[in-house]
């Protein structure tokens, strides 16, 4: 392998060369940008996660399993996993191996930037040894990957479904832009790469090509134009991708150490949050998924479109789109990349200013303080449960049947956990709150505090100190007592019956398995079309701010079409705002876990 | 000289002199507080009605007759639960109200 020029550069690696120095600069920039951002604490950390063995090696490897090998697209939908991570890997690969044929044929060339990636138009071929025979059958192997990759890519645009996504975003010009050049740059590499083979050798893609063209082109004029537009379409892509979603090539390899390092939203523009939502890919799996997409004029406010209006810096949208999300954190778990939607949002809601900030000096907690019995168990019935007075009712019924002593913390009615608070992005009530709330459950004695909302008990479990009081919610709590033989529950074989995660207690604190056995115990669980961490948010969330009642009614009818998918008898859940939510639609009964166990045992 | 009782100041409301202005720009953002029926559900299930006397069916007509005080007064305890919204019988979506009226306040002059 000899260089065949005398002297190693020619004009038309230019365009590549600007579109590259402007991205490694942006890119140098926004590090230094995003890491003044942070503050001195999150700062350290974070610098100290990146030199900590076990935290760098996780950071490496989600890096390569997320960034370049997809594997949560793969586990959602293989023909998607095979289109991203083969562009995605393939790409890599090509960089890669052009590195080390330099390294290998000419070493004094590495330093040059541009030179592994159009090695080919600088070398001629000497001999064939069989390093550079594999070398060469990579390159062109990952190259038919990546080609195959973009096929798949043109296919999603016209047929989408058979990727499993039924919507996909709609791309801006830029977007646009940047999306056929990226579509352009491996198809003219390929041509370029075939039109020198001769000179520079090849493989089994670009040898015969270079044979076939050379049955009717006479003569060599026509590889220079290639080379330039192969280059031009790489100077493109590069140029925009700051500007364009292709902006998360770089982000998420810095939102990977970022979140190994235990960084949290605390602004919604700055710091970790302007990595977040330069990590969205634009994807647009979170739009199917998103509960609100059982409106058609809703669409738009998903995660990926807040992402995109947060960039563009439209205030009036991004505070229309924080408002109206439900909180579900269904986006982020379905997110590839793990964009926290609700936490952006949450932090946009947290900017606001208000006349009147609540303050509760004037509650005295010993007046809730005198009315505590004694007893082990604090039940914390909650705002949600008093409004549902059947489930309270049941939930004593069925502690009276394990012969499990409890006190009741509200019996008339006490005060609120603070998540609602918490939701409306007002973190200093919710400190008072949680204040006024941890006086009264620390003077109260006891060593368990059951919960049977799941909006209290997320709170109570994340944010609460409450030094070694157990916070359990009832359908564990329940579960853990049918086990132990403590509560009887009788097994209906006839029963079929529907479980449905509520939001807060199963992507929000991942309790998914116990309420599952609890109902298997009284009757024959059946899954819902989406369960699990996908299961939809029945509508009734605090979460959303402005949607209004009459607008959250699809989103019932599609999370109960959901539920209907095993044709089950009743519908059991383990919050009381979703089964008051379904009460209202449901045409099949809709029970608390508390109301079924209770009445079997 | 203390009698156990006393005279209560007025509470006649010269409505024309009124300054609704706030109560407008609220139902301009959320059109639902004009649908109100008082029918009191909210007044009923308040976690906080018994620390600062809040109600939603009394704040609304609170802002229609201008007691700006008493508004402010009410919503000083008020947690956000969303009790009010879950009995609702016109589906008004009254955590949505009460973050408005508390946003708009900061153009209220005399705040307490």
């Amino acid at each position: 392998m000899i260089e065949r020029m005398s002297f190693p550069f020619h004009p038309f690696v230019l365009p590549f060369l600007i579109g590259m120095s402007f991205v490694l600069i942006y890119c140098l920039y926004g590090i230094v940008k995003i890491l003044v951002q942070l503050t001195r604490d999150e700062r350290r950390r974070f610098l100290l996660s990146l030199i900590k063995p076990s935290t760098a090696w996780k950071n490496i490897k989600d890096i390569f399993l997320n960034c370049l090998l997809h594997v949560k697209l793969w586990k959602r939908n293989r023909m998607l996993g095979f289109m991203h991570s083969s562009i995605a890997f393939g790409w890599f690969m090509i960089i890669v191996l052009g590195h080390v044929e330099v390294m290998l044929f000419l070493p004094d060339r590495v330093h040059l930037l541009y030179y592994p990636i159009f090695f080919n138009f600088f070398v001629a071929e000497t001999e064939s040894t069989i390093g550079g025979a594999v070398l060469f059958f990579l390159m062109d192997f990952f190259l038919l990957v990546i080609l195959t990759g973009i096929v798949l890519a043109m296919v999603k645009r016209v047929r989408s479904r058979i990727f499993g996504m039924r919507r996909t975003t709609r791309a801006s010009f830029l977007d646009t832009v940047g999306l056929y050049s990226l579509w352009a740059i491996f198809p003219l590499r390929l041509l370029s790469e075939s039109f020198t083979a001769h000179i520079s050798g090849g493989s089994f893609l670009t040898v015969p090509m270079n044979w076939i063209f050379r049955q009717f082109l006479g003569n060599d004029l026509y590889y220079l134009p290639t080379w330039w537009a192969y280059s031009i379409a790489l100077g493109i892509f590069m140029a925009v991708l700051p500007f364009t979603r292709y902006m998360h090539i770089p982000a998420e390899m810095m939102l990977i150490p970022m979140r190994n390092a235990g960084l949290r939203i605390m602004h919604p523009r700055k710091g970790f949050a302007r990595v977040q939502v330069l990590s969205c890919p634009g994807c647009g799996v979170c739009i199917d998924a998103c509960p609100m997409s059982a409106r058609k004029e809703n669409l738009k406010d998903c995660t990926v479109y807040l992402n995109r209006q947060i960039r563009r810096g439209n205030e009036p949208r991004i505070e229309e789109i924080s408002d109206k999300c439900l909180l579900c954190g269904k986006c982020t778990e379905v997110c590839q990349v793990g964009v926290d939607g609700p936490a952006l949002r949450l932090a946009q809601r947290s900017m606001r200013k208000y006349g009147i900030n609540q303050h509760y000096n004037i509650i005295d907690p010993e007046g809730y303080i005198g009315a505590l019995g004694s007893a082990k168990v604090l039940y914390f019935a909650g705002c949600m449960t008093h409004l549902t007075p059947g489930i309270k009712k049941s939930v004593l019924s069925v502690l009276d049947k394990a012969g499990v002593r409890y006190s009741v913390m509200d019996p008339d009615g006490g005060l609120c956990c603070g998540r609602p608070m918490m939701m409306a992005g007002r973190w200093e009530q919710t400190r008072e709150l949680i204040r006024l709330n941890t006086s009264i459950i620390k003077a109260s004695g006891c060593d368990t505090l059951l919960l049977s909302c799941p909006i209290c008990y997320r709170i109570f479990a994340q944010k609460y100190r409450l030094d070694g009081i157990r916070v359990v919610h009832h359908s564990v709590f329940f579960n853990e007592l049918s086990r132990q033989g403590r509560l009887a529950v009788k097994r209906d074989p006839e029963l079929r019956l529907a479980y449905h995660d509520p939001c807060e207690l199963g992507r929000g604190c991942g309790i998914y398995d116990e309420p599952r056995e609890a109902v298997s115990a009284a009757g024959v669980l059946v899954e819902g079309e989406k369960n699990r961490e996908e299961s939809i948010c029945c509508g009734g969330s605090l979460g959303s701010i402005t949607l209004s009642y009459e607008k959250r009614r699809d989103i019932t009818l599609k999370s109960l079409m959901n539920m209907k998918a095993g044709s089950p008898d009743a519908i059991i859940t383990a919050c009381p705002l979703c089964s008051s939510t379904f009460g209202h639609y449901s045409d099949i009964p809709v029970k608390d876990i508390a109301e079924l166990l209770d009445s079997k045992s | 000289m203390d009698f156990g009782f006393n005279l209560s100041p007025s509470s006649a409301v010269e409505l024309d002199k009124v300054d609704t202005s706030l109560f407008r720009e609220l139902c301009r953002i959320e059109p639902g507080a004009r649908t109100c029926i008082g029918c009191g559900s909210c007044s009923a299930t308040c976690t906080a009605s018994e620390h600062s006397g809040m109600s939603v069916r009394k704040l609304l007509l609170s802002l229609q007759r201008g007691k700006m005080r008493d508004v402010e007064k009410m919503l000083t305890c008020c947690m956000l639960c969303g009790k009010c919204t879950m009995v609702c019988p016109r589906g008004i979506n009254t955590r949505r109200i009460i973050l408005t009226v508390c946003r708009l306040y900061e153009n209220v002059e005399g705040r307490i």
